[in-house]
């Protein structure tokens, strides 16, 4: 010990005992908490095998494996009564994942026009903003889910009476229905012409960025980029000799039979789930534009930018500092809202779990299976927007 | 939703509570002063309430008959009404004590579910309802066609074996409720209605036009419908078992409830036994009963037959035919062991 040191802890105060040392406590109580924890983490486990064994039901994940033995409305991976409930589950969780991706792109960008059409300079904008947002906001989502359904349902004609659309499209209360492409040999090139022509773009966009920077011109990007993105693959396309054929919808005796199809409880939960997040996501766009010193527009407009380049260069760039974070709670509700699906017998995952659960009895396992996978969803979900949000934070020069 | 949090109650029931399902039924019953019974939501016929909220069906005077058995008493008795999914976590958490709901007994709910099925209420079978303007004349010329099926029923099973074997095509347009089912095919979501037969016939009634469809004559499946306690308790299970033969054995000595007791005055020894007018016999204290639960059981509800015709049969909207349903003697199916 040196002398320091030793004169250091000479002149700290009586250490109190270990009990009342604040390190010691605190670290007895964290470790009291955790062993609690366990303790009825184990309690729990043994108490659950335990009572089903009492009540005569088996218990495991083994019956996954078994023969699903029922058919799903819609799957988007290859599926039959044939394959397994594992299978099953699969599909309904892509069907989960596919609405609730689709509806967070859509209710995203509804949301952010009807929270920018808020704060409008234009009356009626900004009134019909308002009333979506108070609409929407105050509506059970489960009853606009009815009125999508029920709407969609009674509105569009049978089958006998299809609205037929140009390009071989058809419309009935049993959905929307579009040629099938089928794409023939060499079509992969297309979509590497099309990778190419994106990255292309990219590369052109930075060069002209920079040369803007040198010379203060900046040369032509938006029709280049449109040529590279879409003409190469259409270049491609005919180059190939166009290997492109579609599978067209047709009556046949009860149904369309043939093309893609988008069914009605997919459309009705899809839009209602849009439409309803919006109405959130608008005021959280008007709350961070809000956020937004006034300052800031004032003084773009002093440099004599337009109003529309105002609100895109300056004004949303900041707000979406405030933006992100409440967002990622919405796009979680939408993805658990999703759930609602059972209603109107859309097939997501909590709609065909029930159904495994009740064919096989084991709510245990099924509601395990629910939680572990609407949790990874949603970790997912903010790992990202976690993720993103620190790149769109402030970076201090 | 219902449903879910049912489930959930469950997994929690058997996470933190003793198990829920009490060992000796008739004891808990007797204790509760009431049976409870998992009854349809909403099914002509078989359990539905009407406007004054005053249940009927064939199993919901299989509950009243249970009642009458235990407390003499057919009032005795509380309905949950409960949906296809519903219905076996409510009977597996101890939420009700008896399931009479238009349930089929099959092996893997008799095993995996830890249920126990004996007599058997409704011999039924799946059958096919369209609309008559389809010209569709059999089962056989449905490839094609979008179905509309109740979700958690062996009708989804049966219908997707069917068109599997019969090399047919088909789309599936699954519910939860039967209410949406119902709205789903009167709104031509779907061209075929499946399930239990003796269900179409109810169904076909609550249609905006009943007659514009046709219930096609396949039936493709055995949905022997009867009641359903939980495993390990053969004490309630016997019980439950002889209300339902006591009801089929009245029909066959011909008891009614209009001359039930005329028949107490009866010399047929067979008779004097089942009404418990036969002296030092025990067989109601064996089942843990009065002796006089079948009598109870008749004066409560009828016999077999007349609760059939009063709520499926012709005494009813539905008009079905006995069928199978009638005794083994007159060429069905219904048959009761001997009450001695
Ligand atoms: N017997 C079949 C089907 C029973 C069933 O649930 N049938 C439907 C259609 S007839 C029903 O009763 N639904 C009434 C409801 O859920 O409210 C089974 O046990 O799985």
């Amino acid at each position: 010990m040196t002398m320091e040191e030793a004169e250091l802890s000479a002149r700290r105060p009586d250490r109190p005992v270990f009990y009342n040392d604040p390190f010691w406590r605190s670290l007895a109580y964290q470790l009291l908490t955790i062993l609690v924890l366990a303790g009825a983490i184990v309690w729990m486990w043994t108490n659950t095998l335990e009572n089903l064994k009492r009540a005569n039901l088996s218990s495991g994940f083994g019956f996954l494996q078994s023969r699903a033995g029922f058919d799903l409305a819609q799957a988007l991976i290859p599926y039959s009564s044939d394959s397994s409930y594992f299978r099953a589950l699969e599909v309904g969780l892509l069907n989960t994942l596919a609405v609730a991706a689709l509806g967070i792109v859509t209710t995203t960008i509804l949301g952010l026009l009807i929270g920018i059409g808020r704060l409008s300079s234009n009356w009626l904008v900004r009134k019909l903003a308002t009333v979506y947002v108070e609409a929407f906001r105050n509506i059970p989502l489960l009853v606009i889910i009815f009125f999508w359904y029920k709407g969609v349902l009674n509105a569009l004609p049978n089958v006998r009476e299809s609205i037929v659309m140009p390009f071989g499209m058809i419309l009935n209360n049993r959905g929307f229905y579009f040629p099938a492409p089928i794409f023939g040999e060499g079509s992969i090139l297309i979509l590497v012409a099309l990778a190419v022509g994106i990255l292309a773009a990219f590369l052109w966009s930075r060069r002209a960025k920079a040369q803007q920077m040198a010379t203060g011109k900046r040369p032509p990007v938006f029709w280049v980029n449109v040529a590279l993105v879409l003409g190469l693959p259409i270049l491609t396309f005919l180059v190939l000799g166009a290997p492109l054929t579609f599978d067209m919808p047709v009556a046949g005796k009860f149904n369309i039979s043939g093309g893609n199809i988008v069914g009605p409880e997919f459309m009705s939960l899809y839009l209602a789930l849009s439409f309803y997040t919006a109405a959130f996501i608008a005021e959280i766009v008007r709350a961070g534009i809000r956020g937004v010193a006034k300052g800031q527009t004032e003084a773009a407009y002093a440099l004599g930018i337009q109003p529309g380049r105002t609100m895109r260069l300056v004004i949303l760039p900041q707000a979406l500092r405030i933006i992100i974070p409440p967002m990622t709670s919405q796009y979680l509700n939408l993805t658990k809202n999703s759930s609602l699906a059972v209603a109107i017998g859309y097939a997501d995952l909590v709609a065909v779990g029930g159904t495994i659960l009740n064919q096989t009895g084991r709510a245990i396992e099924v509601v395990a299976i629910w939680l572990l996978i609407y949790v990874s969803i949603s970790l997912a979900t903010s790992l990202f927007m976690n993720w993103f949000n620190r790149k769109m934070a402030l970076v201090e020069r | 939703m219902k449903k879910t949090l049912l489930t959930v109650a469950l997994a929690a029931a058997a996470g933190f509570g003793a198990s829920a399902a009490s060992a000796d039924t008739l004891d808990n019953v007797k204790q509760k002063g009431f049976v409870q019974c998992g009854v349809n939501n909403g099914l002509a016929g078989f359990g539905s309430q009407d406007s004054a909220g005053n249940w009927a069906g064939l199993d919901v005077d299989f509950c009243k008959a249970v009642a009458a058995a235990v407390f003499g008493d057919a009032t005795k008795v509380k309905y949950t009404p409960l949906s296809a999914k519903d219905r076996f976590p409510a009977l597996q958490s101890g939420e009700v004590d008896l399931l009479a709901r238009n349930t089929t007994w099959t092996i893997s709910r008799d095993t995996q579910l830890g249920f126990n099925f004996r007599p058997i209420n409704y011999y039924d079978g799946q059958g096919f309802m369209v609309k008559k303007s389809l010209g569709v004349k059999s089962a056989l010329e449905l490839s094609g066609a979008a179905v509309c099926v109740q979700t958690g029923t062996t009708t989804e099973l049966n219908l997707a074996d069917y068109f599997k074997s019969n090399k047919m095509e088909y789309k599936p347009v699954v519910f939860e409720k039967q209410e949406e089912v119902d709205a789903a095919y009167d709104a031509g979501r779907c061209d075929v209605y499946t399930t239990d037969q003796s269900g179409l016939y109810a169904i076909r009634l609550t249609l905006k036009q009943p007659d514009e469809h046709e219930i096609l004559p396949e039936i493709i499946s055995k949905e022997p419908l009867g009641p359903a306690v939980r495993q390990g308790d053969d004490k309630w299970f016997d019980i439950v078992s002889f209300t339902h033969y006591a009801m089929v054995t009245a029909e066959e000595f011909g008891i009614t409830q209009a001359n039930l007791d005329e028949m107490l005055k009866s010399e047929n020894p067979d008779i004097k036994r089942f009404l418990g007018e036969e002296a030092e016999s025990t067989i109601g204290k064996d089942l843990g009963l009065d002796n006089k639960w079948a009598y109870n059981v008749i004066k409560a509800v009828g016999n077999y037959g007349e609760s059939f015709e009063r709520n499926v049969g012709q005494g009813s909207p539905l008009k079905i035919a006995r069928g199978l349903n009638n005794l083994w003697s007159k060429g069905g199916l219904q048959y009761a062991p001997p009450i001695r």
